[in-house]
């Protein structure tokens, strides 16, 4: 049994950022475990710029984003563990992990913080007919496929879906010579960061057709087409709408969802929208001394929003191992009209400081205003331009405020077209 | 060389039949079109090991299904294959239909079926706890199973191979002619000479047939789709539910699989194209319609894929095995549909028996009737994986997540007899890849795995053989 005041599963930028502000604020014995072979997570794969916008006020590509982390965890003596997995939490907090050098690992730890990320939605859960010929795979496979291992997935190119991921694939297919045929969403507006329709769409005249879905794949053995169709207001095919789109590959950017089968084992009950862990303002779950951040508690359009909340956690983390964390009773947070969720999903009244409340609206919403309420009484509002699902917005709770809050009260958050 | 016996399909009745023939001194090869055995009927059917009351008294289907399923326990048993006895219920939804289940219970009893009861209501609603409100009662056969097709085909072939059988993978059969007391095979893996061919070819045990000059038989080919679901709906059902049987099968079920996952379908329609495993929307909207039927809270929300694979239907309606008419060294089974799994056992000795009117067949002393447990981590407690990466560090790394599938296991997998040479190979004797992924995090690394075990560059490796390339050229 390793003894370690903090574990922190998974080192992308969620596990990084907690571990460097747990030791900022005094925790001494970190171990970061990592299942890749490297730290970083995702962000190794994504060689475009765009990160860093707003945390570091300039513009890096994946690796350099990661790389700055890497370089500041070096300079620390906190563990890193790669190429470990994490098999189990168990309710005393207790991690079990394997990797090939030290077998079997069991860690003591005083607090955990979870920070697994997520992964694609794949084809099964979409339902889409055909064959299951090879061709079909999800964007970020692809991405692995060029950026890592440096192989071509395919030359002709049909993108379901238009997530940031899909997005960047579009583009870097097409600078690879690959033909980018279109891409298909399903809903009347992309799923996606505006820039990076702008950026990757765009610029290389590769049509986005919203309303519009894959309905069947083609081929015995390597995908030969897709059928695509139209789909009305329910998101059901429109009969006589298909065509029939010849391809190689088909590439699935369909959403993504937070990895979360270590917290759900460790009995963790998840938030339904979210797909996360509940958790409270300084992102600690329902299991105390478990703490959530990244892309396994909420999934974020950017990397420096997940650093920004893992900070919160290392810094909850680090309050909860000194004892210090304030724990007393809470109130609930609560999307309505519009709003599809909030993180966090309860505040302690007595909270220490001010708190950020993030969430996401379920349609695009022009000239609105964002108003928080609590028992009737407005307590914020907020003007926004527009509103898209796309795009993770957030409002911010003076500890002021919340500190005049009755316990076991529920905060809304609405939009008002 | 010349072999005694040359087995065309490593389905799961040629996979079962190499290894009985495996027991004896003679030679045999077994010719694989596909890059893996099980690929055609044997890796998309419903994995039931029925009880054996649907078929009509009197037939081959009948007498080989009882027997068969009597020996699946112990068979399964020996390969280290998985085998869950959870029984099965057809579920009446009017009197009219309580009716027919209680001629299948009749049937059933005539049939030599062990273990039948007509259950009521209440008693169904005790047994099976998510069945529909509007069920009024039911056969249970406690007899009937849940297997897993690919995986008993891939231990027998295993064991087939450990014991001296040649498996020949990629060997397309293009032409048989007689020369004399032998048979020359023309294939796509050259010229193969046999004194006696099994025609094991599945769907295309017509086409082979007539190869040897028999054109007595014809399959119709019959697509069935599928929706397999997410493991945390695996105990919606504890039996293998189906409903009332009709002319094209047996309906729509609802079943766990010996997985753990739940499975759900066939639909049923004859179709044109032999190889047509495509699925339609039409008939994913089929089974979850139907399947509602039985069990109301079945939602495919928690679909990780669907699927639809081609059964074998002989005109005739029954099995047909033996000695072809036209050419007298020259063995059918073919026409092997449902309950073609709970019968391959069975269908193993038939073939060795009728083989054995016209070869000899001696024992070898040297014969092993069981394959070793492969190394399933995900299986272990922590004592026993600790051990076992101690003694092999490929076990200490996980390479699919969701199935807690290690580096190990899939090196394992490739060097077994008869082992994967392409992702999906890989799949399904390791699960990698199998879970709610689907392999979105594993698959390049699976890739790279079998470039690096079977000494090729990575973009020679491929999802299922022939052209299902995963990766092209290297980028600039």
């Amino acid at each position: 049994m390793l003894d370690f005041d903090l574990a922190v599963v998974g080192g992308g930028p969620a596990g990084m950022a907690a571990a460097l502000e747990a030791r900022e604020n005094g925790v001494e014995k970190i171990v970061v475990l990592e299942r890749a072979e490297t730290l970083g997570g995702i962000l190794e794969q994504c060689i475009h710029t765009g990160f860093g916008l707003h945390y570091f006020g300039e513009e890096l590509s994946g690796p350099e984003y990661a790389g700055r982390f890497m370089k500041l965890l070096e300079d620390t003596d906190i563990t890193v563990k790669t190429d470990t997995m994490v098999l189990d939490i168990a309710s005393d907090n207790t991690v079990t992990a394997v990797n090939k050098k030290d077998g079997l690992i069991k860690i003591n730890a005083k607090a955990v913080v979870l920070a697994m990320g997520c992964r694609e939605r794949p084809r099964g859960a979409l339902s889409i007919a055909g064959s299951r010929c090879s061709g079909i795979m999800t964007a970020g496979t692809a991405q692995k496929y060029v950026n890592i291992d440096g192989y071509m997935p395919g030359h002709e190119v049909v993108i379901l879906g238009s997530g940031d991921i899909g997005l960047i694939m579009a583009r870097r297919m097409t600078l690879e010579g690959a033909k980018v045929k279109m891409v298909c969403e399903l809903m009347p507006y992309s799923g996606g960061l505006t820039r990076n329709i702008v950026q990757c769409l765009d610029d290389f005249g590769i049509p986005l057709k919203l309303s519009c879905t894959v309905v069947a794949t083609h081929g015995k053995d390597r995908l030969e087409g897709v059928t695509i169709a139209k789909v009305d207001e329910k998101l059901r095919p429109i009969p006589g709408t298909e065509e029939y789109v010849p391809c190689d590959t088909l590439m699935l950017s369909v959403g993504l969802i937070p990895e979360n089968e270590l917290s759900k084992n460790s009995g963790l009950e998840l938030d339904r929208i979210t797909n996360g862990p509940k958790v409270d303002e300084y992102r600690e779950t329902e299991h105390k001394g478990v703490f959530a951040c990244g892309n396994v508690l909420q999934v974020h359009d950017l990397v420096d929003y997940v650093t920004e909340e893992s900070q919160i956690a290392g810094l909850g983390a680090a309050k909860y191992i000194k004892g210090e964390k304030i724990s007393s009773e809470c109130v609930s947070t609560q999307g309505v009209d519009g709003v599809r969720y909030i993180v966090p999903q309860r505040i302690n009244c007595k909270t220490d400081s001010d708190v950020k409340l993030y969430f996401r609206v379920g349609a695009v919403f022009n000239n609105a205003k964002i108003i928080v309420e609590c028992g009737g009484k407005e307590i914020l509002s907020k003007k926004k331009k527009k509103l898209c699902p796309g795009e993770m917005e957030y409002v911010t709770l003076k500890q002021s405020v919340i500190n005049e809050l009755a316990a076991n009260s529920v905060v809304t958050v609405r939009v008002e077209a | 060389m010349t072999y005694d016996v040359a087995i065309v399909g490593a389905g799961v009745v040629g996979g079962l039949i190499a290894r009985e023939l495996s027991r004896f001194k003679i030679s045999v090869a077994l010719l694989e079109k596909c890059n893996d055995v099980a690929m055609g009927t044997t890796k998309a059917n419903s994995a039931i090991v029925h009880g054996g009351f649907d078929a009509q008294n009197g037939t081959l289907k009948a007498e080989l299904n009882v027997k068969g399923t009597a020996m699946m326990p112990e068979l399964c048993k020996k390969l280290s294959v998985p085998f869950k006895n959870n029984g099965s219920l057809v579920v009446a939804f009017s009197d009219d239909e309580m009716e027919h289940v209680k001629a299948l219970y009749e049937r059933g009893v005539k049939n030599g079926v062990p273990g039948l009861s007509v259950i009521d209501r209440d008693e169904l609603r005790r047994i099976e706890p998510n069945i529909s409100d509007k069920a009024v009662g039911a056969l249970l056969c406690e007899s009937a199973g849940i297997v897993c097709p690919y995986e008993l085909t891939i231990a027998a072939v295993e064991n087939a191979v450990t014991n001296g059988v040649e498996f020949i993978r990629n060997c397309c059969v293009k032409g048989i002619n007689r020369v004399a007391d032998e048979y020359v095979l023309d294939t796509s893996a050259g010229e193969i000479c046999a004194k006696f061919i099994i025609n094991a070819a599945g769907n295309f045990s017509d086409e082979l047939a007539k190869m040897a000059g028999d054109d007595s038989i014809k399959i119709i080919p019959r697509k069935g789709e599928y929706y397999l679901l997410d493991k945390s709906v695996g105990n919606l059902a504890v039996h293998t539910i189906f409903q009332c049987p009709n002319e094209m099968g047996k309906g729509i079920l609802v079943t766990p699989t010996v997985d753990g996952n739940l499975l759900i379908g066939p639909t049923a329609i004859n179709i044109d194209k032999k190889d047509d495993t495509e699925t339609t929307p039409e008939g994913l909207a089929e089974i979850v319609e139907k399947a509602l039927k039985s069990v109301p809270s079945v939602s495919v929300r928690n679909a990780i894929t669907s699927f639809a694979g081609v059964r074998s239907h002989p005109e005739t309606d029954d099995f047909i095995i033996g000695w072809s008419e036209k050419n007298d060294r020259f063995l059918n089974v073919a026409g092997i549909e449902s309950p073609g799994l709970s019968s391959a056992p069975a269908i193993a000795i038939r073939v060795r028996e009728i083989l054995g009117e016209k070869l000899e067949l001696s024992e070898k002393e040297s014969y092993t009737d069981t394959r070793e447990e492969p190394v399933r981590f995900r299986h272990m407690n922590d004592e026993q994986r600790a051990e076992l990466i101690k003694k092999n560090s490929a076990y200490g790394r996980i390479v699919c997540r969701c199935e807690t599938i290690t580096e190990g296991e899939i090196i394992d997998a490739i060097k077994a007899p008869a082992g994967a040479r392409d992702v999906d190979g890989v799949k399904r004797r390791t699960r990698a890849g199998m879970g709610r992924c689907q392999g979105g995090f594993c698959g390049s690394k699976v890739v790279e795995i079998l470039a690096r075990e079977l000494g090729v560059p990575m973009n020679e490796i491929t999802k299922f053989g022939g052209e299902s390339k995963i990766i092209y050229e290297r980028t600039k």
